[in-house]
């Protein structure tokens, strides 16, 4: 369906380097992880600003916060599973209690992380996030999309989680896309169900949805990049004229999109919905597609759950 | 007012008259919160006294004054001495000691940057972090070319933490000159003697060998307390560590050296007995706890 694939942590990188020659207070930290997220290009730039931390996340967190509050607009960057869960201590409190300025940053968030199996498959990174008070999490769909946030989130005042994936995904963004954190994008109209995403599983939501249509089932596409806080109107509206939800992420379906979607519908108006996620487990090496296919995270496990709950809503079988 | 960085003759009677009352400021803190931690609190008053009373460079009426010296207490229980000193040079009200603990209060059981930004520079509690933040605020200070002194302060028992460690790595290996580290070193924490329950002895060959200039001192020796900090070359391409062997309970016989005393608090006959034995400053008198208060 996409033909253009790109890894988002290349146009994060790219929009590193961008940054650092427009503001002189952005620096970037790094985990001996530099190539692995794309920093090289800003590490040759401003070498004055870039700062090799060694392999210790919790002193990376930790230092950067001490640059937030001295004023510096640092990037942490490292794997998910090792920003969120290793050193969440300190962004618990250096980051997040203190309010600081922080940029966590991640690469190898999700379940695609090519071989290296459970330790470094980070499914889980986002809810941890989300139990941080005011912590704001951005999760983009595609490499255009990295780009954009990256601009957005240094322009913002107060600690981000930023949480990009390894593997190239389908570009179905453009360059000049407008993007605003808290404001999740309709990206197909429907009325039937809603399909909720984020992150490479938006590319895989419309694709469910092409899907649903051949079956006659309109789908409406919500691109829900920012987790925290969440774009409540176009959620409500979902809700209101949808009254079915499916949710989909490159996560475990505790606590993150789906959890967080699951809240509110729960407090507003319980509607049948489902959640596509990791389920409760750990994950294992393989690659990519075998992954996807066996934990469920592909666009026939989406429009499955969305023929499921069209069931519930309506009281006939869809599927 | 601007204070000056090691500005003036010392007046070694003055800053003991200084940490006398910094420990009665304390105890009189933790007494009326029915809560804290005197201990490390008292072992502190003599190096917070010299950092308050000569040392760092700050403005007591803007506290963002762009040249003040920095203070981290990574170890954020200790920091009844802290808020007292505080208070001493006007950054505070006085009255608001009185507060400590309590609901609402700026002065957190632990510091807290988000109720007092002006002068925490990171909220403290979960120990090994606030070292960490230190080097952060150094690093940055470098980069923009600002020549201020950063000091951090750390618990021999927080020692055990790795990320004490994994910050030692940093000061060492980006040459940070204006980082000081003072350890409070009493060999106590809550379960009984460092030695016993996790030994970090010795702390100041660690160092060395992280790559760190080394001291080690009586850490509740004002002259010497005051020799160490003038002598350090911030220029010297190396962070120092000053290991103060400290008393927990300093000044109070019943306190002194009893891990008992880590997390706990005076009851008023104990607190009459400490503050005479502590005695009295020349220059000061007690901030007030009002009736209502007094509770």
């Amino acid at each position: 369906m996409f033909n253009t694939k790109m890894p988002m942590r290349d146009m994060f990188g790219k929009a590193l380097l961008e940054l650092g020659s427009k503001n002189s207070d952005v620096v970037v930290l790094t985990a001996d992880l530099t190539d692995a997220i794309k920093t090289t290009l800003f590490s040759k730039a401003f070498p004055d600003r870039f700062f090799q931390m060694g392999i210790k996340e919790s002193d990376m967190v930790g230092t950067a916060a001490g640059m937030a509050i001295d004023g510096l607009i640092p990037f942490v960057t490292t794997f998910a599973a090792f920003a969120t869960s290793l050193a969440n201590q300190s962004v618990r409190v250096s980051m997040g209690y203190n309010e600081a300025n922080v940029k966590l940053t991640s690469s190898h968030g999700g379940i695609c992380v090519g071989g290296d199996g459970a330790t470094h498959q980070s499914f889980e990174d986002i809810a941890l996030m989300r139990l941080i008070p005011g912590m704001t999490i951005v999760v983009p769909c595609d490499a255009n999309e990295a780009y954009n946030a990256t601009f957005s989130v240094a322009k913002y005042i107060g600690p981000v989680y930023l949480r990009l994936g390894r593997i190239p995904t389908p570009v179905i963004t453009k360059l000049d896309d407008r993007f605003e954190i808290g404001h999740a994008k309709v990206l197909r109209e429907g009325n039937d169900i809603a399909i909720v995403a984020n992150g490479m599983m938006v590319a895989f939501a419309l694709e469910a949805a092409d899907a649903l249509a051949s079956d006659g089932i309109q789908a409406r596409v919500i691109n829900m990049h920012t987790v925290k806080p969440l774009d409540i109107s176009v959620l409500k509206s979902a809700v209101d004229e949808c009254s079915a939800i499916v949710t989909a992420e490159e996560h475990t379906i505790i606590g993150g999109l789906g959890g967080a979607v699951s809240e509110y519908i729960g407090s507003y108006n319980p509607i049948p919905i489902e959640r596509v996620g990791v389920k409760d487990t750990f994950g294992e090496s393989g690659w990519p597609d075998e992954i996807l296919k066996k934990y469920g995270l592909t666009a026939n496990d989406i429009a499955n759950s969305a023929r499921r709950v069209l069931t519930r809503k309506i009281g006939r079988s869809f599927s | 007012m601007i204070r000056r960085r090691f500005n003036g003759t010392v007046d070694v009677l003055q800053l003991k008259d200084f940490a006398t009352q910094l420990r009665r400021d304390s105890l009189r803190m933790v007494h009326h919160a029915g809560a804290g931690h005197i201990g490390g609190s008292l072992g502190l008053a003599d190096f917070m006294a010299v950092l308050y009373g000569y040392a760092m460079e700050f403005d007591t009426e803007n506290p963002d004054y762009i040249n003040r010296d920095r203070i981290i207490l990574s170890n954020g229980h200790t920091c009844p001495p802290w808020y007292a000193a505080l208070a001493r040079t006007g950054s505070i009200p006085l009255d608001e000691l009185a507060s400590f603990r309590k609901l609402g209060s700026r002065l957190q059981g632990h510091p807290a940057r988000k109720s007092l930004p002006d002068f925490v520079e990171t909220s403290s509690g979960p120990l090994g972090q606030g070292f960490s933040v230190a080097n952060g605020i150094a690093l940055s200070q470098r980069l923009k070319g600002n020549k201020t002194r950063v000091y951090c302060i750390i618990g021999d028992g927080e020692s055990q933490e790795g990320q004490v460690w994994e910050a030692a790595l940093t000061a060492a290996h980006y040459n940070l000159g204006s980082l000081t580290l003072f350890v409070n070193d009493n060999g106590l924490q809550i379960d009984g003697s460092t030695s016993e329950v996790m030994n970090v002895e010795p702390l100041d060959m660690k160092f060395a060998s992280f790559g760190w200039n080394t001291r080690v001192i009586d850490g509740n020796d004002i002259e010497s307390i005051v020799r160490e900090l003038e002598n350090i070359d911030p220029n010297q391409g190396k962070p120092t560590v000053i290991v103060g062997k400290t008393l927990m309970g300093k000044g109070v016989s019943f306190m002194e050296n009893r891990s008992a005393w880590h997390g706990s608090w005076p009851d008023a006959e104990q607190l009459k007995t400490a503050l005479r034995e502590i005695g009295n400053s020349r220059y000061y008198t007690d901030f007030s706890i009002t009736e209502a208060e007094n509770v």
